[in-house]
Protein backbone atom coordinates (compact mmCIF):
# COMPACT_ATOMS: atom_id res chain seq x y z
CA UNK A 1 0.00 0.00 0.00
CA UNK A 2 2.59 2.46 0.61
CA UNK A 3 4.88 1.95 -1.36
CA UNK A 4 1.81 3.42 -4.45
CA UNK A 5 1.98 7.34 -4.98
CA UNK A 6 -1.78 8.67 -5.49
CA UNK A 7 -0.48 9.79 -8.71
CA UNK A 8 1.02 6.18 -9.36
CA UNK A 9 -2.64 5.41 -8.50
CA UNK A 10 -4.20 7.35 -10.85
CA UNK A 11 -2.05 6.87 -13.97
CA UNK A 12 -3.04 2.80 -13.43
CA UNK A 13 -6.65 3.65 -13.36
CA UNK A 14 -6.46 5.87 -16.07
CA UNK A 15 -4.20 2.79 -18.07
CA UNK A 16 -6.62 0.10 -17.39
CA UNK A 17 -9.56 2.11 -17.58
CA UNK A 18 -12.11 -0.46 -17.32
CA UNK A 19 -15.14 1.25 -16.79
CA UNK A 20 -14.74 3.71 -19.54
CA UNK A 21 -16.61 2.81 -22.31
CA UNK A 22 -19.68 3.14 -19.71
CA UNK A 23 -18.62 6.12 -18.61
CA UNK A 24 -16.80 6.62 -15.58
CA UNK A 25 -18.03 6.66 -12.38
CA UNK A 26 -15.96 8.32 -9.39
CA UNK A 27 -16.07 8.13 -5.78
CA UNK A 28 -16.00 11.85 -4.95
CA UNK A 29 -12.25 12.91 -6.36
CA UNK A 30 -10.96 9.16 -5.99
CA UNK A 31 -9.36 7.81 -9.34
CA UNK A 32 -10.58 4.98 -10.65
CA UNK A 33 -8.27 2.52 -8.84
CA UNK A 34 -10.26 -0.73 -8.59
CA UNK A 35 -12.80 1.13 -6.71
CA UNK A 36 -14.68 1.60 -10.15
CA UNK A 37 -18.17 0.93 -11.19
CA UNK A 38 -18.15 -2.84 -13.03
CA UNK A 39 -19.34 -2.43 -16.51
CA UNK A 40 -23.59 -2.95 -16.18
CA UNK A 41 -23.02 -5.51 -19.07
CA UNK A 42 -20.22 -7.86 -17.20
CA UNK A 43 -22.86 -7.63 -14.13
CA UNK A 44 -26.16 -8.47 -16.20
CA UNK A 45 -23.93 -11.41 -18.01
CA UNK A 46 -22.84 -13.03 -14.91
CA UNK A 47 -25.98 -12.77 -13.39
CA UNK A 48 -27.89 -14.12 -16.19
CA UNK A 49 -25.48 -16.78 -16.52
CA UNK A 50 -26.32 -17.76 -13.20
CA UNK A 51 -29.70 -17.49 -13.18
CA UNK A 52 -30.02 -19.84 -16.47
CA UNK A 53 -27.74 -22.05 -15.11
CA UNK A 54 -29.79 -22.75 -11.88
CA UNK A 55 -33.05 -22.88 -14.57
CA UNK A 56 -31.32 -25.34 -16.64
CA UNK A 57 -30.68 -27.37 -13.10
CA UNK A 58 -33.71 -27.44 -11.70
CA UNK A 59 -35.89 -28.21 -15.07
CA UNK A 60 -33.79 -30.70 -16.55
CA UNK A 61 -34.44 -33.18 -13.17
CA UNK A 62 -32.67 -36.26 -13.20
CA UNK A 63 -31.13 -35.89 -16.44
CA UNK A 64 -29.90 -32.54 -15.97
CA UNK A 65 -26.64 -31.49 -18.55
CA UNK A 66 -25.23 -30.29 -14.87
CA UNK A 67 -24.84 -33.97 -13.56
CA UNK A 68 -21.75 -34.92 -16.10
CA UNK A 69 -20.04 -31.99 -14.78
CA UNK A 70 -20.92 -32.72 -11.22
CA UNK A 71 -19.41 -35.82 -11.89
CA UNK A 72 -16.35 -34.45 -13.25
CA UNK A 73 -15.81 -31.96 -10.71
CA UNK A 74 -16.30 -34.65 -8.33
CA UNK A 75 -13.26 -36.70 -10.02
CA UNK A 76 -11.51 -34.03 -8.78
CA UNK A 77 -12.19 -32.63 -5.99
CA UNK A 78 -13.02 -35.72 -4.08
CA UNK A 79 -9.50 -37.63 -3.90
CA UNK A 80 -8.35 -33.92 -2.73
CA UNK A 81 -11.10 -33.87 -0.23
CA UNK A 82 -9.89 -37.29 0.74
CA UNK A 83 -6.19 -36.05 1.00
CA UNK A 84 -6.94 -32.80 3.24
CA UNK A 85 -8.98 -34.93 5.71
CA UNK A 86 -6.23 -38.10 5.71
CA UNK A 87 -3.85 -35.15 6.66
CA UNK A 88 -5.77 -33.24 9.33
CA UNK A 89 -7.09 -36.54 10.96
CA UNK A 90 -4.66 -36.64 13.73
CA UNK A 91 -4.89 -33.19 14.50
CA UNK A 92 -9.18 -33.31 14.32
CA UNK A 93 -9.00 -35.55 17.57
CA UNK A 94 -7.73 -32.26 19.39
CA UNK A 95 -11.47 -30.75 19.21
CA UNK A 96 -13.05 -33.47 19.54
CA UNK A 97 -11.67 -34.14 23.38
CA UNK A 98 -13.17 -30.78 24.17
CA UNK A 99 -16.37 -32.16 22.52
CA UNK A 100 -15.70 -35.53 24.62
CA UNK A 101 -15.43 -33.95 27.89
CA UNK A 102 -18.71 -32.10 27.41
CA UNK A 103 -20.77 -34.88 26.26
CA UNK A 104 -19.10 -36.70 29.18
CA UNK A 105 -21.02 -34.61 31.56
CA UNK A 106 -23.86 -34.49 29.62
CA UNK A 107 -23.98 -38.50 29.52
CA UNK A 108 -23.49 -37.83 33.47
CA UNK A 109 -26.66 -35.61 33.79
CA UNK A 110 -28.73 -38.03 31.27
CA UNK A 111 -27.72 -41.62 33.01
CA UNK A 112 -28.72 -39.79 36.18
CA UNK A 113 -32.18 -38.91 34.72
CA UNK A 114 -32.38 -42.34 33.46
CA UNK A 115 -31.57 -44.25 37.00
CA UNK A 116 -34.33 -42.57 38.37
CA UNK A 117 -36.75 -43.38 35.34
CA UNK A 118 -35.35 -46.71 35.91
CA UNK A 119 -35.94 -47.25 40.08
CA UNK A 120 -39.92 -45.97 38.88
CA UNK A 121 -40.21 -48.68 36.74
CA UNK A 122 -39.55 -51.68 37.99
CA UNK A 123 -42.16 -52.56 38.40
CA UNK A 124 -42.45 -52.75 34.57
CA UNK A 125 -39.29 -55.08 34.06
CA UNK A 126 -41.49 -57.92 32.49
CA UNK A 127 -42.59 -55.47 29.35
CA UNK A 128 -39.24 -53.96 29.58
CA UNK A 129 -37.48 -57.44 28.54
CA UNK A 130 -39.99 -58.03 26.26
CA UNK A 131 -38.92 -54.59 24.66
CA UNK A 132 -35.52 -55.30 24.91
CA UNK A 133 -35.60 -58.59 23.46
CA UNK A 134 -37.75 -57.04 20.21
CA UNK A 135 -34.78 -54.38 20.34
CA UNK A 136 -32.37 -57.17 20.29
CA UNK A 137 -34.25 -58.63 17.11
CA UNK A 138 -34.15 -55.28 15.37
CA UNK A 139 -30.81 -54.60 15.25
CA UNK A 140 -29.54 -58.37 14.71
CA UNK A 141 -32.09 -58.48 11.54
CA UNK A 142 -29.95 -54.92 10.51
CA UNK A 143 -26.52 -57.13 11.17
CA UNK A 144 -27.74 -60.12 8.92
CA UNK A 145 -29.68 -58.19 6.04
CA UNK A 146 -28.05 -60.46 3.97
CA UNK A 147 -26.10 -58.13 2.44
CA UNK A 148 -22.43 -57.06 2.77
CA UNK A 149 -21.32 -53.39 3.83
CA UNK A 150 -18.23 -51.11 2.21
CA UNK A 151 -16.80 -49.50 5.05
CA UNK A 152 -16.03 -45.94 4.25
CA UNK A 153 -14.78 -42.71 5.74
CA UNK A 154 -16.71 -39.18 5.92
CA UNK A 155 -13.69 -36.98 4.44
CA UNK A 156 -16.18 -33.82 4.01
CA UNK A 157 -19.15 -32.35 5.03
CA UNK A 158 -21.57 -30.19 3.34
CA UNK A 159 -21.82 -26.56 5.45
CA UNK A 160 -24.73 -25.86 7.26
CA UNK A 161 -24.71 -22.45 5.08
CA UNK A 162 -25.85 -24.59 1.97
CA UNK A 163 -29.15 -25.89 3.98
CA UNK A 164 -28.39 -29.15 2.99
CA UNK A 165 -27.50 -32.08 5.04
CA UNK A 166 -24.70 -33.69 2.51
CA UNK A 167 -21.25 -35.36 3.05
CA UNK A 168 -18.62 -36.77 0.92
CA UNK A 169 -17.50 -40.21 1.84
CA UNK A 170 -13.97 -42.21 0.16
CA UNK A 171 -15.40 -44.79 -1.80
CA UNK A 172 -16.71 -44.86 -5.09
CA UNK A 173 -17.75 -46.83 -8.00
CA UNK A 174 -14.64 -48.58 -7.94
CA UNK A 175 -15.36 -49.90 -4.62
CA UNK A 176 -18.51 -51.37 -5.98
CA UNK A 177 -21.23 -48.00 -4.60
CA UNK A 178 -23.83 -46.89 -6.88
CA UNK A 179 -26.74 -44.08 -6.69
CA UNK A 180 -29.42 -45.39 -4.05
CA UNK A 181 -27.76 -47.65 -1.55
CA UNK A 182 -28.25 -47.25 1.92
CA UNK A 183 -25.52 -45.96 4.51
CA UNK A 184 -24.98 -46.99 8.12
CA UNK A 185 -22.82 -46.44 10.76
CA UNK A 186 -23.11 -48.87 13.94
CA UNK A 187 -25.56 -47.06 15.55
CA UNK A 188 -28.07 -46.77 12.49
CA UNK A 189 -29.08 -45.32 9.76
CA UNK A 190 -27.15 -42.43 8.40
CA UNK A 191 -28.61 -41.70 4.74
CA UNK A 192 -28.73 -43.07 1.30
CA UNK A 193 -26.06 -42.89 -1.38
CA UNK A 194 -26.91 -39.55 -3.65
CA UNK A 195 -24.17 -39.80 -6.48
CA UNK A 196 -20.55 -41.44 -6.76
CA UNK A 197 -17.21 -40.54 -8.95
CA UNK A 198 -14.81 -43.26 -9.29
CA UNK A 199 -13.41 -42.89 -5.57
CA UNK A 200 -15.72 -40.78 -3.79
CA UNK A 201 -19.35 -41.01 -3.11
CA UNK A 202 -21.87 -38.28 -2.07
CA UNK A 203 -24.22 -38.85 0.77
CA UNK A 204 -27.77 -37.62 1.66
CA UNK A 205 -28.43 -37.39 5.32
CA UNK A 206 -31.58 -38.69 6.93
CA UNK A 207 -31.95 -35.13 8.47
CA UNK A 208 -31.85 -33.21 5.39
CA UNK A 209 -35.17 -31.63 4.64
CA UNK A 210 -35.02 -33.48 1.70
CA UNK A 211 -35.01 -36.72 2.50
CA UNK A 212 -37.94 -39.01 2.73
CA UNK A 213 -37.47 -43.03 4.57
CA UNK A 214 -39.96 -44.87 4.74
CA UNK A 215 -40.51 -45.56 7.82
CA UNK A 216 -41.98 -48.16 10.68
CA UNK A 217 -42.73 -48.05 14.79
CA UNK A 218 -40.86 -51.40 15.80
CA UNK A 219 -43.67 -52.03 18.56
CA UNK A 220 -46.80 -51.54 16.48
CA UNK A 221 -45.73 -52.08 13.30
CA UNK A 222 -47.29 -48.65 11.90
CA UNK A 223 -45.99 -47.52 8.66
CA UNK A 224 -45.56 -43.84 7.83
CA UNK A 225 -42.70 -41.48 6.06
CA UNK A 226 -40.02 -39.86 8.18
CA UNK A 227 -38.73 -36.47 6.79
CA UNK A 228 -35.80 -34.78 7.72
CA UNK A 229 -35.78 -30.94 8.96
CA UNK A 230 -32.58 -29.57 7.42
CA UNK A 231 -31.55 -29.02 10.77
CA UNK A 232 -27.66 -30.67 11.23
CA UNK A 233 -25.42 -30.92 14.43
CA UNK A 234 -27.60 -30.45 17.60
CA UNK A 235 -31.50 -31.35 17.08
CA UNK A 236 -31.75 -32.55 14.05
CA UNK A 237 -35.05 -34.19 14.39
CA UNK A 238 -37.15 -35.80 11.68
CA UNK A 239 -40.74 -35.86 11.95
CA UNK A 240 -42.75 -39.17 10.99
CA UNK A 241 -45.90 -39.24 9.76
CA UNK A 242 -47.67 -42.03 10.17
CA UNK A 243 -50.25 -43.02 7.42
CA UNK A 244 -52.71 -44.39 9.71
CA UNK A 245 -53.75 -40.92 11.85
CA UNK A 246 -55.47 -43.13 14.37
CA UNK A 247 -52.33 -44.98 15.75
CA UNK A 248 -50.27 -42.73 18.65
CA UNK A 249 -46.67 -44.48 19.22
CA UNK A 250 -45.32 -44.16 22.47
CA UNK A 251 -42.54 -42.25 23.58
CA UNK A 252 -39.36 -44.28 22.99
CA UNK A 253 -40.41 -46.76 20.73
CA UNK A 254 -37.96 -47.19 17.73
CA UNK A 255 -38.55 -46.38 14.56
CA UNK A 256 -36.65 -48.67 11.77
CA UNK A 257 -36.91 -48.51 7.84
CA UNK A 258 -39.44 -50.38 6.13
CA UNK A 259 -37.69 -51.03 3.49
CA UNK A 260 -38.51 -51.54 -0.58
CA UNK A 261 -37.75 -53.93 -3.17
CA UNK A 262 -33.97 -54.93 -3.61
CA UNK A 263 -33.27 -52.67 -0.41
CA UNK A 264 -33.05 -50.18 -2.98
CA UNK A 265 -32.70 -46.56 -1.48
CA UNK A 266 -32.97 -48.25 1.93
CA UNK A 267 -32.59 -51.91 3.32
CA UNK A 268 -35.07 -52.90 5.55
CA UNK A 269 -35.09 -53.19 9.39
CA UNK A 270 -32.52 -50.57 10.21
CA UNK A 271 -32.72 -48.88 13.03
CA UNK A 272 -33.13 -44.87 12.52
CA UNK A 273 -34.36 -43.57 16.16
CA UNK A 274 -37.14 -43.36 18.95
CA UNK A 275 -39.66 -41.42 19.14
CA UNK A 276 -39.42 -38.12 21.79
CA UNK A 277 -42.60 -36.59 20.77
CA UNK A 278 -46.39 -36.70 19.50
CA UNK A 279 -48.12 -33.76 18.22
CA UNK A 280 -51.85 -34.25 16.78
CA UNK A 281 -53.13 -31.79 14.12
CA UNK A 282 -56.80 -31.81 14.18
CA UNK A 283 -57.08 -29.73 11.05
CA UNK A 284 -55.38 -32.38 8.60
CA UNK A 285 -56.03 -34.90 10.97
CA UNK A 286 -52.51 -36.46 10.97
CA UNK A 287 -50.22 -36.53 13.78
CA UNK A 288 -46.78 -35.41 13.79
CA UNK A 289 -43.93 -37.53 15.73
CA UNK A 290 -41.15 -36.13 16.54
CA UNK A 291 -37.72 -38.73 16.20
CA UNK A 292 -34.66 -38.27 17.90
CA UNK A 293 -32.38 -39.98 14.93
CA UNK A 294 -29.50 -42.61 16.72
CA UNK A 295 -27.04 -41.27 14.12
CA UNK A 296 -25.21 -38.29 15.88
CA UNK A 297 -24.61 -36.64 12.16
CA UNK A 298 -22.69 -33.87 13.58
CA UNK A 299 -19.79 -36.61 14.43
CA UNK A 300 -19.95 -38.90 11.41
CA UNK A 301 -16.60 -40.83 10.77
CA UNK A 302 -16.74 -44.73 9.49
CA UNK A 303 -19.67 -45.23 8.21
CA UNK A 304 -21.22 -48.62 5.81
CA UNK A 305 -22.69 -48.74 2.75
CA UNK A 306 -24.97 -51.44 2.18
CA UNK A 307 -24.11 -53.69 -1.04
CA UNK A 308 -25.55 -56.62 -2.56
CA UNK A 309 -23.39 -59.84 -1.27
CA UNK A 310 -20.43 -60.76 -2.99
CA UNK A 311 -19.90 -57.05 -4.69
CA UNK A 312 -16.52 -56.88 -6.37
CA UNK A 313 -14.98 -54.07 -4.19
CA UNK A 314 -11.24 -52.61 -4.31
CA UNK A 315 -11.31 -52.37 -0.38
CA UNK A 316 -12.02 -55.03 2.33
CA UNK A 317 -16.14 -55.85 2.80
CA UNK A 318 -17.57 -56.78 5.32
CA UNK A 319 -20.06 -59.89 4.65
CA UNK A 320 -23.19 -60.65 6.17
CA UNK A 321 -21.85 -63.35 8.21
CA UNK A 322 -19.74 -60.66 9.97
CA UNK A 323 -16.70 -62.13 8.50
CA UNK A 324 -13.82 -59.70 6.25
CA UNK A 325 -13.19 -60.47 3.06
CA UNK B 1 2.01 -13.05 -15.37
CA UNK B 2 -1.60 -13.05 -16.38
CA UNK B 3 -1.34 -16.81 -16.28
CA UNK B 4 0.44 -16.91 -12.59
CA UNK B 5 -2.41 -14.41 -11.56
CA UNK B 6 -5.55 -16.76 -12.80
CA UNK B 7 -3.75 -19.45 -11.13
CA UNK B 8 -2.78 -18.34 -8.01
CA UNK B 9 -6.76 -17.00 -7.80
CA UNK B 10 -7.41 -20.27 -8.56
CA UNK B 11 -5.56 -22.10 -6.47
CA UNK B 12 -6.58 -19.92 -3.33
CA UNK B 13 -9.94 -20.29 -3.83
CA UNK B 14 -9.94 -24.43 -4.04
CA UNK B 15 -7.85 -24.68 -0.97
CA UNK B 16 -10.81 -22.22 0.98
CA UNK B 17 -12.75 -24.92 -0.59
CA UNK B 18 -11.26 -27.96 0.40
CA UNK B 19 -10.62 -27.01 4.11
CA UNK B 20 -14.07 -25.62 4.46
CA UNK B 21 -15.69 -28.95 3.58
CA UNK B 22 -12.74 -31.47 5.33
CA UNK B 23 -11.07 -29.40 8.04
CA UNK B 24 -13.07 -26.74 9.61
CA UNK B 25 -16.33 -29.31 9.47
CA UNK B 26 -14.71 -30.59 12.08
CA UNK B 27 -14.97 -27.92 14.27
CA UNK B 28 -18.02 -26.48 12.96
CA UNK B 29 -20.89 -24.99 15.16
CA UNK B 30 -24.51 -26.47 14.60
CA UNK B 31 -22.99 -27.38 11.10
CA UNK B 32 -22.16 -23.51 10.30
CA UNK B 33 -18.29 -23.13 8.96
CA UNK B 34 -16.11 -20.19 8.45
CA UNK B 35 -17.24 -19.21 4.64
CA UNK B 36 -13.31 -19.50 3.41
CA UNK B 37 -14.36 -18.97 -0.15
CA UNK B 38 -16.87 -15.73 0.21
CA UNK B 39 -13.81 -14.72 2.12
CA UNK B 40 -11.29 -15.12 -1.16
CA UNK B 41 -13.84 -13.24 -3.34
CA UNK B 42 -14.31 -10.16 -0.35
CA UNK B 43 -10.29 -10.03 -0.09
CA UNK B 44 -10.58 -9.93 -4.56
CA UNK B 45 -12.99 -7.50 -4.00
CA UNK B 46 -11.24 -5.10 -1.88
CA UNK B 47 -7.91 -5.41 -3.75
CA UNK B 48 -8.51 -5.50 -7.06
CA UNK B 49 -12.42 -4.23 -7.76
CA UNK B 50 -15.76 -5.58 -8.69
CA UNK B 51 -15.40 -6.66 -12.08
CA UNK B 52 -12.18 -9.66 -11.06
CA UNK B 53 -14.13 -10.53 -8.03
CA UNK B 54 -17.45 -11.37 -9.93
CA UNK B 55 -15.94 -12.93 -12.03
CA UNK B 56 -13.73 -14.98 -9.49
CA UNK B 57 -17.18 -15.04 -7.75
CA UNK B 58 -18.88 -17.16 -10.42
CA UNK B 59 -16.00 -19.68 -10.66
CA UNK B 60 -15.54 -20.02 -7.06
CA UNK B 61 -19.55 -20.32 -6.38
CA UNK B 62 -19.33 -22.78 -9.30
CA UNK B 63 -17.25 -24.89 -7.62
CA UNK B 64 -18.93 -24.65 -4.40
CA UNK B 65 -22.13 -26.16 -6.70
CA UNK B 66 -20.46 -28.53 -7.97
CA UNK B 67 -17.78 -30.55 -5.80
CA UNK B 68 -18.84 -32.89 -3.27
CA UNK B 69 -21.28 -33.10 -1.33
CA UNK B 70 -22.91 -30.42 -2.75
CA UNK B 71 -26.37 -31.64 -3.88
CA UNK B 72 -28.53 -28.24 -4.16
CA UNK B 73 -29.37 -26.25 -7.61
CA UNK B 74 -26.10 -25.61 -9.38
CA UNK B 75 -25.69 -21.72 -9.54
CA UNK B 76 -26.57 -20.99 -6.40
CA UNK B 77 -23.56 -20.15 -4.97
CA UNK B 78 -22.45 -18.30 -7.92
CA UNK B 79 -25.08 -15.88 -8.25
CA UNK B 80 -24.45 -15.42 -4.19
CA UNK B 81 -20.98 -14.84 -4.56
CA UNK B 82 -21.56 -12.54 -7.82
CA UNK B 83 -23.38 -10.54 -5.95
CA UNK B 84 -20.79 -10.24 -3.04
CA UNK B 85 -17.71 -10.08 -5.38
CA UNK B 86 -19.69 -6.79 -6.91
CA UNK B 87 -20.57 -5.18 -3.32
CA UNK B 88 -16.83 -6.04 -2.39
CA UNK B 89 -15.61 -3.97 -5.07
CA UNK B 90 -17.30 -1.39 -4.90
CA UNK B 91 -16.16 -0.30 -1.49
CA UNK B 92 -14.25 3.88 -1.12
CA UNK B 93 -10.69 2.90 -2.03
CA UNK B 94 -9.05 5.37 0.96
CA UNK B 95 -10.99 3.35 3.50
CA UNK B 96 -9.69 0.16 2.23
CA UNK B 97 -6.20 -0.11 4.34
CA UNK B 98 -8.58 0.29 7.52
CA UNK B 99 -9.46 -2.86 9.50
CA UNK B 100 -12.78 -1.07 10.54
CA UNK B 101 -13.88 -1.00 6.46
CA UNK B 102 -12.18 -4.51 6.01
CA UNK B 103 -14.22 -6.31 8.77
CA UNK B 104 -17.49 -4.18 8.23
CA UNK B 105 -17.07 -5.34 3.92
CA UNK B 106 -16.86 -9.18 5.14
CA UNK B 107 -19.46 -8.41 7.69
CA UNK B 108 -22.12 -6.89 4.88
CA UNK B 109 -20.83 -9.70 2.15
CA UNK B 110 -21.38 -12.84 4.70
CA UNK B 111 -24.95 -11.64 5.16
CA UNK B 112 -25.11 -10.74 1.84
CA UNK B 113 -23.93 -13.96 0.91
CA UNK B 114 -25.93 -16.70 2.52
CA UNK B 115 -29.22 -13.99 2.31
CA UNK B 116 -29.05 -14.62 -1.36
CA UNK B 117 -28.16 -18.49 -1.25
CA UNK B 118 -31.37 -19.11 1.06
CA UNK B 119 -33.91 -16.55 -0.68
CA UNK B 120 -32.63 -18.41 -4.09
CA UNK B 121 -33.79 -21.87 -2.54
CA UNK B 122 -36.65 -20.55 -1.29
CA UNK B 123 -37.24 -19.77 -4.92
CA UNK B 124 -36.99 -22.53 -6.61
CA UNK B 125 -39.12 -24.33 -3.93
CA UNK B 126 -36.14 -25.58 -1.67
CA UNK B 127 -38.23 -26.96 1.46
CA UNK B 128 -36.87 -24.56 3.31
CA UNK B 129 -37.18 -25.17 7.04
CA UNK B 130 -38.34 -22.56 9.13
CA UNK B 131 -37.36 -18.55 9.09
CA UNK B 132 -35.60 -19.08 11.88
CA UNK B 133 -33.26 -21.63 11.74
CA UNK B 134 -32.31 -20.36 8.57
CA UNK B 135 -31.96 -16.57 10.31
CA UNK B 136 -30.05 -18.46 13.14
CA UNK B 137 -27.81 -19.88 10.46
CA UNK B 138 -27.01 -16.50 8.71
CA UNK B 139 -26.04 -15.08 11.85
CA UNK B 140 -23.77 -17.60 13.03
CA UNK B 141 -21.92 -17.71 9.77
CA UNK B 142 -21.59 -13.79 9.99
CA UNK B 143 -20.11 -14.14 13.50
CA UNK B 144 -17.75 -16.62 12.16
CA UNK B 145 -16.87 -15.09 9.13
CA UNK B 146 -16.04 -12.29 11.32
CA UNK B 147 -14.09 -13.56 14.03
CA UNK B 148 -11.59 -15.44 10.93
CA UNK B 149 -11.37 -11.77 8.96
CA UNK B 150 -8.37 -10.78 11.07
CA UNK B 151 -6.11 -14.20 10.44
CA UNK B 152 -7.75 -14.49 7.05
CA UNK B 153 -7.99 -11.56 5.26
CA UNK B 154 -4.45 -9.87 5.30
CA UNK B 155 -2.45 -12.67 3.91
CA UNK B 156 -5.15 -12.95 1.16
CA UNK B 157 -4.82 -9.18 0.63
CA UNK B 158 -1.76 -9.12 0.27
CA UNK B 159 -1.53 -11.79 -2.59
CA UNK B 160 -4.00 -10.13 -4.35
CA UNK B 161 -2.08 -6.85 -3.49
CA UNK B 162 1.44 -8.42 -5.11
CA UNK B 163 -0.32 -10.48 -8.23
CA UNK B 164 -1.83 -7.00 -9.68
CA UNK B 165 -0.55 -5.88 -12.59
CA UNK B 166 -1.05 -2.64 -12.84
CA UNK B 167 1.12 -1.93 -9.70
CA UNK B 168 3.73 -3.43 -11.09
CA UNK B 169 3.52 -1.02 -13.78
CA UNK B 170 2.88 2.18 -11.65
CA UNK B 171 5.99 1.44 -9.26
CA UNK B 172 7.81 1.75 -12.86
CA UNK B 173 6.62 4.78 -14.10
Amino acid sequence: MARTSPFARRGSGRTRGLGRARGDRRWGEQPLGSGQRPPTSLVVALVMACASLMVLDTQAGDSSPVEPVRRAVGEVVGPAESAVAAAVRPAAVVPQWFRSHSALRADVDALEAENAELLSQVRTAGYDRNRLAELEGLTSSARDLGQALVPARVVGFGPSQSFTGTVTIDAGSSSGLGPDMTVVNDDGLVGRVLRVTSTTATVLLVVDSGSTVGARVGESMEMGFLRGRGEAGEGGDLDLELVDAAETPAKDDTVVTWGSRDGSPYAAGIPIGRVTAVYESLRESTKRVVVEPFVDVGSLDVVGVVVPSGTESDRGLVEADGSLR
Amino acid sequence: MSAVRVLAAAAAVLLAALLQVSVLSQVAWHGVVPNLVLLVVVAAGLVRGASFAMVLGLAAGLLLDLAPPADHVAGRWALALVLVGLVAGQVNREARGSAGAVVATVAVCSLLGTTVFALTGALLGDPITSVGSVLGVVGLALLLDVVLTPLVLPPLMAMFRRLEPARGLAWQR
